[in-house]
């Protein structure tokens, strides 16, 4: 009975959607005549929340209570899984992942309904009628093709279990901070077709658009990061990232989300490149659909790629095509009527955006290029090939660089015209402070070279812009009164150079040994050695484990103990390797158990891995940059203020 | 020109290659070996091992050689469409049991049933590395001359059984 209530609350949800985004549309087309349409789009919002979320508690109820006459419960869930996991296995398939995003969809367009009370009613219509129109998509898909409360009669006994890779608290979280940053960028995507539609693309849009995108981009920004810390601790490889095509479409539209977070800057205080933002806010909620359709199509090989199904990747495509299509389509219709916005000089804050802009996405660009490139082959027919981390590393870090190298600077450039020189000048400190940083470090650590004193040097160098900007303030007595989202800006900034501290040196001066074991055996990595006591046989609530255990020493002081795992789960025979990592602020060790190789022997795999952790420490604080920035109170003034002119040059962005 | 007509032109351009690209399959791999001759080996017999077989014995015959093992889960999954097929008697299927113990293989075989003219053991592996083996199950058509006219990565299923190996066995035997 109540997969059907759920079934029926998302037919209703379509019909709601079906109104939001229709009614309201026209509404604001017909202006004053239209108000009572405008008028629906409110409620209509808050009637698809309500009727999305409850189908989402159905969904969950039905994992909750072991309810086996749904077909995806038996797919994906099991009755000895335990209840964090069978809660987290409503979003381990195709099916539910899709409602997760809608639920996602639904929860960002009731949030814009009720925190826009200051906007002009003719705009929160049009904004809540395009993400009305993206719903009526989403709804229509997952009914037509990927139902989730499809019954199985007669019942199983017991379900087939979830993917044991899923089974691992990083599931819980990375999927919904992932999708809350991908439909996330739906916002800004439906601010800017609202303003395209209104014609009124102004500083006072890239106002209201700057906190959603900046808070899906948080989003985004920790979900890459969960995921990516997932896939060091749970497959066993200790590698962090790995281009993977899946990846790729997350890293895509996160791109493109932090060129749009700096040209909304420069449209809102400048009035300039309102084109091209405008552009960026239908690019950066285009990759996310083509993330979506990517993943869920199974078009190219990946891991993630599990249940494929061509009707569902045609459908996508189809969803694809109309709405990217119509919103460029749009585009080129209202693009040519808007104008340039304020002039600049060659130097200036807005040339060095710009240059911002233009990396980041010739980055996005060429991620994306080697993300299709097999598919663009074999569509050809020109055979079969696969673009593999040597490609990414070598087009991307290059394009990196300049980026780093720009980063201290921007932030301490005036708008309209300044004087490079005297930025320059500023900096001295912080480029002495970071050559000194980049010869010490690496040395320290055994051995120097250029791409390790490189990736230092940009890293200290991003720091050391923040630090001057921060000291310069101090001692002018204005700390205080530095408003919040330039803090967020500066913590974001940290947070990269962080994440590059983290990159360098753990690509540098990582080790890993591969070794067979036996009992009393010793090896030893990065000044760490460990001692093999044996491996005993242990059960989990689902699942057989060998677990090794390995006694961690340094100097001959015993540290600890670790107990890498080998799971074999019992319905679905997956064997899975759980590591055994001991963190610490400058270095993990990290030991995963691999097979047996003898009566008492085991393949043992060690790693040292310095500094890896600042690799998400550094993406949590550009996430909690973003999300300091959006705190900023000026965001939440009225309609009065909102429509105000431009601010005056000199402003911090 | 309008030049703000780019983007979505562009965006033309790539739902065309998506789409295409929806009817490719990215796993399917093109063998080297299909169009060359099928590696020679001879290796023991499963049931017999102090008899022998080689590829050669077969001349002037269509087969197929089907590559299994008692781990491999996907074998099972194929097993079923295999004894039925060699219950039709269309075509010989020889097994090549890869990196197995012969008692568990025997087990199996007993347990599943037995679609096999016979089985050749490949304990250590070695003719899957000449046959490029990655995934297990693995099946070759091979005609009346030794060449390998086609390749079955994973399990065979009833449509790739249907619309490819039969045509091409009852095509090769004319």
């Amino acid at each position: 009975m109540i997969p059907e209530l759920g079934h029926f609350a998302l037919i209703l949800a379509l019909l709601v959607s079906l109104v939001q985004g229709t009614l309201p549309l026209v509404g604001a087309h017909r202006g004053n005549n239209g108000r009572a349409w405008i008028a629906l789009a409110r409620p209509a919002a808050r009637a698809q929340f309500l009727l999305v979320v409850f189908a989402f508690g159905c969904l969950t109820w039905a994992f909750v209570a072991n309810d086996f006459s749904v077909v995806y419960v038996v797919q994906h869930s099991n009755s000895r899984l335990p209840l964090e996991y069978r809660i987290a296995g409503v979003w381990g398939g195709h099916e539910g992942s899709l409602l997760l995003w809608m639920l996602m969809l639904s929860g960002w367009t009731v949030a814009v309904a009720l925190l826009s009370r200051h906007l002009p009613d003719a705009m929160t219509a049009r904004v809540l009628g395009v993400l009305g129109l993206i719903a009526v998509g989403f709804l229509a898909f997952i009914l037509l093709t990927s139902n989730p409360f499809e019954r199985l009669l007669p019942a199983a006994e017991d379900g087939r279990d979830l993917n044991p890779l899923l089974q691992d608290p990083g599931l819980i979280f990375h999927p919904p901070m992932l999708y809350m940053g991908y439909v996330g960028f739906s916002i800004a995507f439906a601010f800017a077709i609202a303003a395209l539609l209104s014609g009124q693309l102004d500083a006072a849009w890239a106002r209201w658009s700057r906190p959603w995108t900046t808070t899906a981009w948080a989003f985004l920004t920790l979900g890459i990061a969960l995921g990516s810390w997932w896939a060091y601790y749970e497959l066993g490889w200790g590698g962090w990232w790995f281009w993977d095509p899946v990846e790729n479409a997350s890293f895509l539209p996160w791109l493109v989300g932090t060129a749009l977070i700096h040209s909304l800057a420069v449209t809102e205080k400048r009035g300039c490149f309102k084109n091209w933002t405008v552009l960026l806010a239908i690019a950066a909620f285009s990759l996310s659909l083509l993330g979506t359709f990517l993943v869920r199509s199974g078009v190219l090989t990946s891991v993630h790629a599990f249940a494929t199904d061509p009707r569902r990747g045609i459908f996508i495509l189809i969803l694809l095509a109309i709405v990217i299509g119509a919103s460029l389509f749009l585009f080129a219709l209202r693009a040519p009527k808007v104008g340039l916005g304020g002039s600049f000089g060659l130097m200036s804050r807005e040339t060095l955006l710009l240059a911002n802009n233009v990396l980041l996405v010739v980055a996005a660009g060429s991620v994306l290029l080697g993300t299709l490139y097999p598919l663009l082959i074999d569509a050809l027919g020109m055979g079969k090939l696969s673009v593999g981390p040597p490609y990414f590393n070598t087009v991307f870090v290059p394009l990196m660089v300049p980026l780093l190298a720009l980063m201290s600077i921007g932030p301490l450039a005036r708008w309209k015209h300044a004087d490079m020189g005297a930025v320059l000048r500023r900096l001295t400190f912080a480029f002495a402070a970071a050559v000194v940083v980049a010869i010490a470090v690496p040395l320290l650590y055994g051995k120097w070279s250029p791409l390790t004193a490189m990736g230092v040097l940009l890293a200290a160098w991003v720091a050391g812009g923040s630090a001057v900007a921060i000291i310069e303030r101090l001692r002018a007595g204005g700390l205080r009164a530095q408003p919040l989202h330039w803090w967020g800006m500066h913590m974001a900034h940290v947070g990269v150079a962080v994440f590059v501290v983290g990159v360098a040196m753990v690509s540098s001066f990582q080790e890993e040994k591969d070794v067979r074991m036996e009992p009393d055996d010793t090896v030893s990595v990065g000044g760490y050695s460990f001692r093999f006591i044996g491996v005993r046989e242990a059960m989990g609530p689902n699942y057989r484990a060998m677990v090794g255990e390995l006694e961690l020493s340094k100097d001959g002081k015993v540290l600890r103990t670790m107990k890498p795992e080998k799971r074999a789960y019992l319905t679905s025979a997956m064997p899975m390797t759980e590591a055994a990592i001991d963190t610490g602020l400058l270095r993990d060790v990290y030991v995963s158990l691999g097979e047996p190789v003898g009566e008492r022997a085991w393949s043992v795999r060690v790693y040292y891995k310095p500094f890896v952790d600042w690799i998400w420490g550094g993406c949590l604080l550009m996430a909690l940059g973003g999300i300091v920035a959006i705190s900023d109170r000026r965001y939440r003034m009225k309609k009065a203020a909102a429509s105000a002119a431009i601010a005056p040059q000199g402003a911090p962005a | 020109m309008n030049r703000f007509l780019l983007p979505l032109g562009i965006f033309i351009v790539l739902v065309a290659f998506l789409a295409v690209g929806l009817n490719l399959n990215p796993r399917e791999v093109p063998s080297p070996l299909i169009g060359k001759p099928a590696p020679a080996f001879e290796l023991p017999q499963l049931h017999k091992p102090e008899l022998t077989f080689a590829p050669k014995d077969m001349q002037g015959k269509v087969w197929l050689l089907n590559v299994w093992a008692s781990w491999c889960v996907s074998c099972r999954q194929e097993h079923p469409i295999l004894v039925d097929l060699a219950k039709t008697g269309t075509v010989p299927i020889y097994g090549l049991n890869y990196k197995d113990q012969r008692a568990d293989a025997l087990r199996w075989l007993k347990q599943y049933g037995d679609p096999y003219t016979l089985s050749i053991a490949d304990i250590e592996g070695r003719v899957g590395i000449d046959y490029g083996v990655y995934g297990v199950p693995e099946t070759y058509v091979i005609d009346k001359a030794g060449v390998i006219r086609f390749k079955q990565i994973g399990p065979v299923t009833q449509d790739v059984l249907e619309a490819k190996i039969l045509p091409m066995v009852l095509e090769l035997n004319r």
